[in-house]
């Protein structure tokens, strides 16, 4: 049987997945963290510790400020140095707790042994419980609370589980990893969001770039599945090898034949996705009461000597990493955070890792030059290219133009930033970096009109309440 | 410290560019060009040389001086057209005429539209059809191939010609195709009068077959071609055997496959999405046959295509991608 792939365009880049032999290293913890409040979508955290207090790993330092927000909790012990705005990887000010690190005392009651808890919870409001208070948030990507994506609205069911192991970016090995080195842990946090679903099928999808993983993940499941009943019916599918197969909407596509419809939730269609990384991250907030304060990320480049797939304690400064890794070599000309089709540039090595920070990658000039822009020669390569079905040219020239209300006939907010068109174009012209404004201003056009329209309707409810 | 660079994702970009595609067509129009040279001596080779010195030096020049901006010949594109406009010149064509053929193909086709990717109309196409309406005794004199050393010029007519004269004269076609000795094989390997881009069947196929493997076009534009020629023909044939020829004649004849697969192909000129393409391959097959059948000239391929060009952004607005999450 031919792979499953998601149904609409996808590109091919080498994967360069150098760093895939390193084994996961814990790293030192730094002398110095800084934790931002704003490491989630959603509202920023609220801090809740003051210069010159004393915490310890693993306690809450920042609570959620909204509904849509998350626990931050500090990834170290030691002694609040400021509390304040600090420039984050983009250069932007955020909220951040600077705390010096003294010894490395955990809060009580977490379980830092390396031994691995099968059984758990039945009643679901602990394990949901136990997922806010650790500071949970999807680690694909968009950071999104997890427990928000656990509660799907009422109406709307849950039909299948998607843990997302395709990790199709590019050099990013870290999930690679975690289904090779705690393969157990993926597979019962996965049966633990699968119970607080209700949901009967869970599918682990992995692109077949990783057959070690999938025969891995196979056997460990079925192990699992054999121990207990509240392992039944999680699977493992291999999928095409084709950025982005890990996109969530090319995901749901590609397992289940169902797309979201534009402005849609994934749950619209019965589909949750999480990521492997999330998974565990789950495994060790509910079986070991370990908060989420540290995670792993790839240190890779073509230019750098040795690679590395690091545990790191969250807030730890991206130059203290790369130190570690063994510093910037003279060739380095880009620092990426993240994965080389989607990741941003680093402007300021300072800046400190974040929950969802997967990746850190450095490249020479020549592999990130882009070349002089030329005329467009209407090949379509953009548009067999874009995973939505976009039309990338025509989105350039309506953004160029400045018309609006014809961007939104084309979809331009159906734009997911994956990068496809621009890394096709033989003229080298800056497609997404355009479309990314034209698409900001539909965006914008939408809310106003969500806005307006809500203003209506009470302005009516008001009025009908005063007859 | 190093300088870090910051700009926005992606931070890779594939080999592809304008240039490596143009290059592709190049190379996969050698073995048909390489064939011609054979089969037509120098004579051929200087049509080849005017035309593609003509196309650079026409594009550069008026880049340069008229537009005023910087030049474009690096991308090869104009190397293409001249290649291709050749290909449609009988190998006796004088050198001016040439000239003026790479004139109005760079010139006016593609440069008054704002150059590559701006045209409406197949350059090398238009450039073919301008000297078919302007210089018809140049563009009719055919000759039949000699070898490269060969001495004694026979003039003689296409197969295309041959019909159109020889059923205008009440014979059937048939006895025109053993009057003048035309076999399916003489048409696929080399052996039959026309110009460079007629004179062999699998060298230009063997280009085809290239530019697929290097992912530089798309088959459907050339199979809805074939399809809608094999099949209107058939239709045809049955009907009246001695009237209309058949299905493999008109594929192997004429323009039919340079056409199909370098000329209808041209990504600036063909429409954006395969559905518009398939439709737009059909009207290229239909409008061939139906001059080829019932028109003034023995061939149409020429037109054909120009005529769908015209309609390409009428395509492009009707036909768009299927996009994910939308009906």
């Amino acid at each position: 049987m031919s792979k499953r792939t998601f149904s609409i365009g996808g590109i091919h880049p080498h994967d360069s997945k150098i760093s895939r032999e390193c084994a996961i290293e814990t790293l030192p913890v730094p002398p110095v963290v800084y934790v931002s409040v704003s490491q989630h979508i959603g509202a920023p955290a609220k801090p809740v510790v003051a210069v010159g207090d004393k915490v310890k790993a693993g306690q809450v330092v920042a609570e959620p400020g909204g509904f849509v927000s998350a626990f931050i909790h500090s990834p170290v012990s030691g002694t609040v140095k400021s509390v304040g705005p600090r420039k984050d990887l983009s250069g932007n000010n955020q909220n951040t707790i600077e705390i010096a690190v003294e010894g490395d005392e955990w809060v009580e009651g977490v379980d830092l042994s390396p031994e691995i808890v099968t059984g758990f919870p039945d009643d679901n409001s602990v394990i949901m419980d136990k997922i806010r208070q650790g500071g949970i948030v999807g680690l694909g990507g968009a950071t999104f609370p997890t427990q928000v994506k656990l509660a799907p609205p009422p109406g709307k069911k849950c039909e299948m589980l998607i843990i997302n192991g395709c990790e199709c970016e590019p050099y990013l090995t870290c999930n690679y990893r975690y289904m090779l080195e705690r393969a157990e842990q993926v597979v019962i946090g996965t049966a633990i969001i699968k119970q607080v679903l209700g949901v009967g099928k869970a599918t682990i999808a992995i692109e077949d770039n990783k057959p070690e993983d999938i025969a891995h993940m196979e056997k460990v499941v079925a192990g699992l599945a054999a121990s207990s009943a509240k392992y039944a019916g999680i699977s493992v599918m291999a999928m095409q090898t084709k950025y982005p197969e890990g996109g969530e909407k090319q995901l749901i596509d590609a397992v289940m034949h169902r797309q979201v419809r534009s402005g849609g939730l994934p749950i619209d269609v019965g589909a949750v996705v999480q990521n492997v990384a999330t998974a565990f991250a789950v495994y060790e907030a509910v079986q070991k009461n370990k908060p989420l304060v540290s995670n792993t990320m790839t240190v890779t480049g073509d230019c750098l000597p040795v690679q590395h797939n690091y545990e790191v304690r969250i807030g730890t400064p991206i130059s203290y990493i790369i130190e570690k890794a063994g510093g910037l070599p003279e060739a380095a000309a880009k620092v990426i955070s993240g994965g080389p089709m989607m990741g941003k540039a680093v402007s300021n090595l300072d800046a400190a890792t974040v929950k969802g920070t997967s990746g850190i990658l450095i490249l020479t000039e020549e592999q990130t030059r882009r070349a002089p822009e030329t005329h467009c020669i209407r090949c379509g390569k953009c548009s067999d290219a874009c995973p939505m079905g976009l039309e990338p040219f025509l989105l350039f020239r309506l953004t160029k133009a400045d018309m609006v209300p014809e961007l939104e006939d084309n979809a331009a907010q159906d734009c997911i930033e994956c990068g496809c068109c621009l890394y096709s174009c033989p003229a080298h012209l800056p497609l997404l970096d355009i479309i990314r404004t034209g698409k900001q201003q539909v965006m914008g056009v939408i809310r106003a009109r969500a806005a307006a329209a809500k203003a209506a309707a009470e302005a009516a409810k008001a009025s009908q309440v005063a007859k | 410290m190093n300088k870090l660079l910051v700009s926005p994702s992606p931070h890779l970009h594939s080999d592809l560019s304008t240039k490596r595609l143009m290059r592709d067509v190049v190379i996969a129009l050698l073995p048909a060009i390489a064939v011609s040279v054979v089969f037509y001596g120098w004579k051929e080779l200087l049509v080849l040389a005017v035309s593609v010195l003509s196309c650079v030096c026409i594009e550069y020049l008026i880049t340069k001086y008229m537009l005023k901006r910087p030049g474009t010949v690096g991308d090869l594109s104009a190397v293409v057209t001249g290649l291709l406009l050749a290909m449609n010149l009988p190998s006796t064509t004088p050198w001016w005429v040439v000239f003026m053929g790479a004139l109005f193909a760079i010139g006016v086709t593609k440069m008054t539209f704002g150059g590559l990717g701006q045209n409406v109309f197949n350059p090398a196409i238009a450039g073919r059809v301008f000297l078919l309406v302007s210089f018809p005794t140049y563009m009719t004199r055919w000759e039949m191939p000699k070898g490269l050393f060969g001495v004694d010029a026979v003039s003689g007519a296409t197969p295309l010609g041959a019909i159109k004269e020889g059923l205008l004269q009440g014979a059937s076609v048939p006895d025109i195709m053993s009057a003048g000795g035309y076999s399916y094989g003489s048409m696929l390997f080399a052996n039959l009068g026309g110009s460079a881009g007629e004179i062999s069947a699998i060298a230009l196929l063997i280009g085809f077959v290239y530019l697929l493997v290097r992912k530089v076009i798309k088959p459907h534009i050339t199979l809805s071609i074939w399809g809608t020629v094999a099949l209107v023909s058939l239709i045809f044939w049955l009907c009246d055997p001695s009237r209309f020829t058949n299905p493999l004649f008109n594929l192997l004849t004429g323009g039919m496959i340079l056409g199909s697969c370098f000329m209808a192909t041209d990504y600036v000129t063909s429409p954006m999405t395969e559905k518009g393409g398939i439709l737009f391959g059909v009207g290229i097959g239909f409008i061939t046959l139906m001059i080829r059948y019932f028109g003034s000239y023995p061939e149409g391929m020429s037109f054909a295509i120009l005529i769908m060009n015209a309609f390409v952004p009428l395509i492009n607005n009707w036909f768009h991608h299927k996009k994910y999450g939308r009906a």
